[in-house]
């Protein structure tokens, strides 16, 4: 099958789920009694909804092509970024370390995905972001909690830029036999850990009873975990044909990105409940803010790509 | 036309720019005759307030300002008096104008909402700086008026003082609930009880 149909396929097949998610959550509402108060149901059909922007957007970014997605996921990063240091608190020492993040580090990641130059992309924050921001914080000498504030920063430009740049960088590899598929590898990524936070969701609202930690996630049960992660490790491995992974390969890459997805959100939802906040921001109705929707993409996609890049390059 | 205009593309780039994503905390956007009285960081703060609110209410809101800074240019003076149509008071103590709590009562009498700064000046550092006598004196000539607190978050981080290139983070303004002046406060009663109030919308500071 030709790499074109095969996106085609996933994606008709997306919409498809999406319909019968939206007819499932129109029946709930329906048979909810009218006039009670169905916060869960309602915030259920604004998640649905949501869903199938999220799922058009991509859809119009893989049309276009490679530049299309690195375009959309440097989009992501921005607004993920703003959202963080949004949160975030830096003091005006720290004005023009945040302009080198938003208007060079963050454009020029991207940059390095598009023209190839693995090397550098590899590099560029995790050596000479983290060389240059405090010295351009030094230089607007004030020395208060200076290193609270550098790290912070540093953080926030490796989860929003750096980890989730892996995910358009997954065009970049050079797969023998797998030529001109690679966006398959980042449908795969996707679908698999998206999936498992909806099937976490699902899977905690109907059998959910103990809670993980609700020091730092109240809604996160042992239950949803465990039915969530498997229930999309099934997903993973019955996806294998848009991979190079045979089926027991496909099946044990997906619980690896789903255990490290799911702890993706469970770090950044403690940063959320030291900030006091319920949500990263209101830009997705449902859902909250960009960054609550990618936190598990961006600790899954690294990992995912050192995998692909280890065994399958 | 052209200051319409205008005003409406500093709008949605304020938006484009910040965000600015109110929170209705204490009250709901109604046509009631109020003074939105904010913390000051930055030259955008009453942008975003004005951004903030629904159309039909900004049309007759105003911004208060000090006449110093606004009119030393031509440009700005177009801006302050044709786009935004502000009340410019004279903050000088020794100044020989018109009294800028009666200009300020006079705008509420003509129908107008205010926008006003009671911390006098742009804050450069963190918290609230002391309030000026101004907004009492208001609330005393003016007794149905309700006062509404806004805390603006991040506004002074997207182009602190001093700064030219701009920071794209997210503003968030919330709006608490009105405040009247209660009977037999005094003066330092009531700006104690403004202060604190304005200061209970920050987010826990950290």
């Amino acid at each position: 099958m030709s790499p074109d149909y095969t996106l085609f396929d996933v994606f008709a097949a997306v919409f498809a789920a999406l319909a019968v998610a939206s007819g499932v959550a129109a029946v709930l509402k329906w048979r909810l009694a009218p006039g009670a108060s169905g916060a869960v149901i309602d915030n259920l059909n604004a998640r649905i909804n949501a869903w199938w922007w999220m799922v058009g957007v991509l859809a119009v970014a893989f049309w276009i092509g490679e530049g299309g997605i690195i375009v959309l996921f440097g989009l992501i990063s921005f607004q993920a970024l703003r959202e963080y240091i949004s949160l975030t608190h830096t003091r005006r020492g720290d004005h023009h370390a945040l302009i080198w993040c938003f208007f060079f580090f963050l454009p020029a990641q991207y940059v390095l995905i598009a023209t190839h130059w693995y090397g550098l992309f590899s590099i560029l924050i995790p050596v000479y972001a983290f060389l240059l921001l405090p010295v351009s914080a030094t230089l607007c000498s004030d020395a208060e909690r200076f290193l609270e504030r550098a790290a912070k920063v540093q953080w926030g430009l490796m989860i929003c830029v750096y980890c989730i740049s892996h995910v358009p960088a997954l065009l970049t590899l050079e797969i023998p036999g797998f030529e001109g598929r690679n966006a398959q590898l980042i449908i795969f990524l996707v679908l698999t850990v998206q999936s498992s936070d909806v099937f976490q969701y699902v899977w905690g609202k109907l059998f959910g009873k103990r809670k993980l930690a609700p020091a730092i996630s109240p809604s996160k049960t042992l239950e949803g975990l465990v039915g969530g992660v498997l229930t999309s490790t099934v997903l993973g491995a019955a996806l294998y044909w848009l991979t190079p992974f045979n089926v027991w390969q496909a099946a044990l890459v997906a619980l690896t990105i789903n255990i490290v997805g799911f702890f993706g959100g469970f770090v950044l939802s403690a940063i959320k409940r030291d900030r006091g906040v319920k949500d990263w921001g209101t830009l997705i109705e449902g859902h909250g803010g960009m960054l609550d929707r990618v936190d598990s993409i961006s600790f899954s996609a690294p990992i995912f790509f050192h995998i692909v890049r280890y065994w399958w390059v | 036309m052209i200051e319409k205009l205008f005003g409406l593309v500093l709008c949605n780039f304020a938006k484009l720019l910040t965000g600015v994503h109110p929170l209705w905390q204490g009250c709901k956007p109604e046509a009631k005759l109020r003074v939105y009285f904010a913390n000051h960081r930055s030259h955008g703060d009453f942008v975003v307030i004005w951004a903030a609110l629904p159309a039909e209410l900004r049309r007759q809101t105003r911004p208060v300002a000090g006449a110093d800074y606004w009119l030393d240019s031509r440009f700005k003076s177009w801006l302050i008096n044709e786009v935004f149509h502000a009340v410019l008071v004279d903050r000088r103590p020794d100044r020989d104008g018109p009294d800028p709590v009666e200009q300020m009562a006079g705008a509420l009498r003509a129908g107008n909402s205010l926008i006003l700064f009671p911390e006098g000046t742009r804050n450069t550092g963190e918290s609230l700086l002391p309030f000026k006598s101004g907004i009492f004196h208001l609330a005393q000539a003016m007794p149905p008026v309700e006062l509404v607190p806004v805390w603006i978050e991040n506004l002074g981080r997207v182009m602190p003082k001093g700064a030219t290139v701009p920071v794209p983070l997210l503003c968030t303004l919330t709006f608490g609930a009105p405040l009247t002046l209660t009977a037999g406060e005094t003066k330092a009663e009531f700006l104690d009880r403004a202060r604190n109030a304005l200061l209970d919308l920050a987010p826990p500071a950290n």
